[in-house]
């Protein structure tokens, strides 16, 4: 790691990986399948949040919504239509699917813009599993309804049939892609944020009277990174809509 | 690999911890029952209760507009049942104004008529009254003038004094 090599050539005190490490809460022993880490309190943070908000933030059912009821309606609503008006109606089906990985993703991140805190989405691991999962699913999903016609998804029969072959293959590779994008993708965002926001508090730590220009970065990159948390936790879910889609109507395009 | 965990662990960072894949079963495993508990959540708890919020809210809006709508007609019946009141009032105040009308006329003619005929008897007694005091007049005149003629011809030739011809001269006279 450059970071490294430079903190210990000249003394900055620069470990912007650190706030990555997956390690046990208690002890400091080997990181096991059931070891309590701290990718388990911030996931039962996580948790406790997506209760807190939605779950007692409703608990009024008020025709006329509380302002955490009126959240938890806008999140809900904001989800159930982005699936409609993507997948159609047959798509809401898995709505709640959707609806549990883009609250998961939404909180995760938030919560991971904490100082101190630790991003559970900024883990490839975490992403690729959900990534998986979806494309799994959605492959399934596209083989059950469609049976052997979900194969017409690589076959554009719009284009010339001398290109067919040709735009299959790359169609092929594409679909298979898909899972490594779409969590590499989630995964990169929330790392590279949180390093750079860790590099330039680094710098606030060594710059004595000049820490207010990294201090003033740091503060642009975090609105930036609000935005960004959001938006990743969109395009996550959205992406995930456009892949059911392509399921459930393989010749939609 | 577990002593380089232990080390990443407790020093700093070696690398990309999210590259670490001694830590992946453990993250994996965790994610799966963070996720799997929120998908009970939401599945039991949240979705039917704010889509039965939202279905509530849609029903109340749905009914207070039907309610509106209700209302707006019936104000709408009310100002055309007022408007039927004002014009059926106006036609009946006409009504009664002609009624009136023709009454007041027909008294009034009554009215005038009597006056009329009494005007007439009054004048018609009137003119029997003056003829007959002109008659009467006429007779005095012939007398005065028959006497006064037989006075003067007594007193200018009383040879002459014939009183029946003076009578007729006279008579004649006074018809010329």
């Amino acid at each position: 790691m450059s970071a490294e090599a430079e903190s210990a050539g000249n003394g900055f005190n620069i470990h912007p990986m650190d706030q990555f490490v997956v390690k046990p809460l208690f002890g400091h022993g080997d990181v096991g399948m059931f070891t309590i880490t701290n990718v388990t309190l911030w996931m039962g943070i996580t948790v406790l949040a997506i209760i807190a908000l939605l779950v007692l933030g409703t608990r009024g059912r008020a025709v006329v919504p509380s302002r955490s009821q009126s959240i938890a309606e806008s999140i809900y609503l904001f989800v159930h239509k982005m699936l409609e008006d993507i997948a159609g109606k047959e798509g809401l089906k898995y709505f709640p699917y959707i609806f549990t990985l883009f609250i998961f993703i939404l909180v995760a991140n938030i919560l991971g813009l904490i100082p101190g805190a630790f991003t559970t989405t900024s883990h490839i691991a975490v992403t690729a599993v959900m990534a998986m999962a979806v494309f799994i699913t959605v492959t399934l999903i596209g083989f059950y309804k469609n049976g052997i016609g979900f194969l017409g998804l690589f076959w554009i029969s719009s284009a010339p049939l001398i290109l067919r072959p040709i735009l299959a293959l790359i169609e092929i590779i594409s679909y298979f892609v898909r899972p490594i994008s779409h969590s590499i993708r989630l995964a990169g965002n929330m790392m590279a944020g949180h390093a750079v926001i860790k590099v330039f508090a680094g710098f606030a730590g060594a710059l004595g009277v000049f820490s207010v220009f990294p201090i003033v970065a740091i503060m642009a990159v975090y609105g930036l990174e609000m935005l960004v948390v959001c938006i990743q936790a969109y395009v996550f879910a959205i992406l995930t809509c456009v892949y059911l889609n392509d399921a459930l109507h393989p010749g939609g395009h | 690999m577990a002593s380089e965990t232990q080390s990443a662990a407790s020093e700093h960072a070696v690398g990309m911890p999210q590259l670490d894949f001694a830590t992946f079963p453990n993250q994996i495993f965790w994610l799966v029952v963070t996720l799997v508990v929120i998908f009970f959540v939401l599945n039991r708890i949240v979705i039917p209760r704010i889509a039965s919020v939202l279905a509530d809210r849609h029903d109340t809006i749905q009914r207070d507009l039907e309610k509106a709508e209700e209302l707006k007609q019936k104000a709408v019946e009310a100002e055309e049942a007022y408007n039927k009141a004002l014009a059926d009032a106006r036609v009946e105040a006409s009504n009664i104004v002609v009624a009136t009308k023709a009454v007041i006329q027909k008294d009034l003619d009554k009215a005038i008529a009597k006056a009329d005929a009494e005007i007439a008897a009054k004048a018609a007694e009137g003119e029997v009254k003056i003829k007959e005091i002109r008659d009467n007049a006429v007779k005095a005149v012939k007398v005065v003038a028959t006497d006064t003629a037989a006075a003067i011809i007594q007193s200018v030739m009383p040879a002459a004094s014939d009183a029946k011809a003076i009578k007729t001269a006279v008579t004649a006279r006074l018809k010329g």
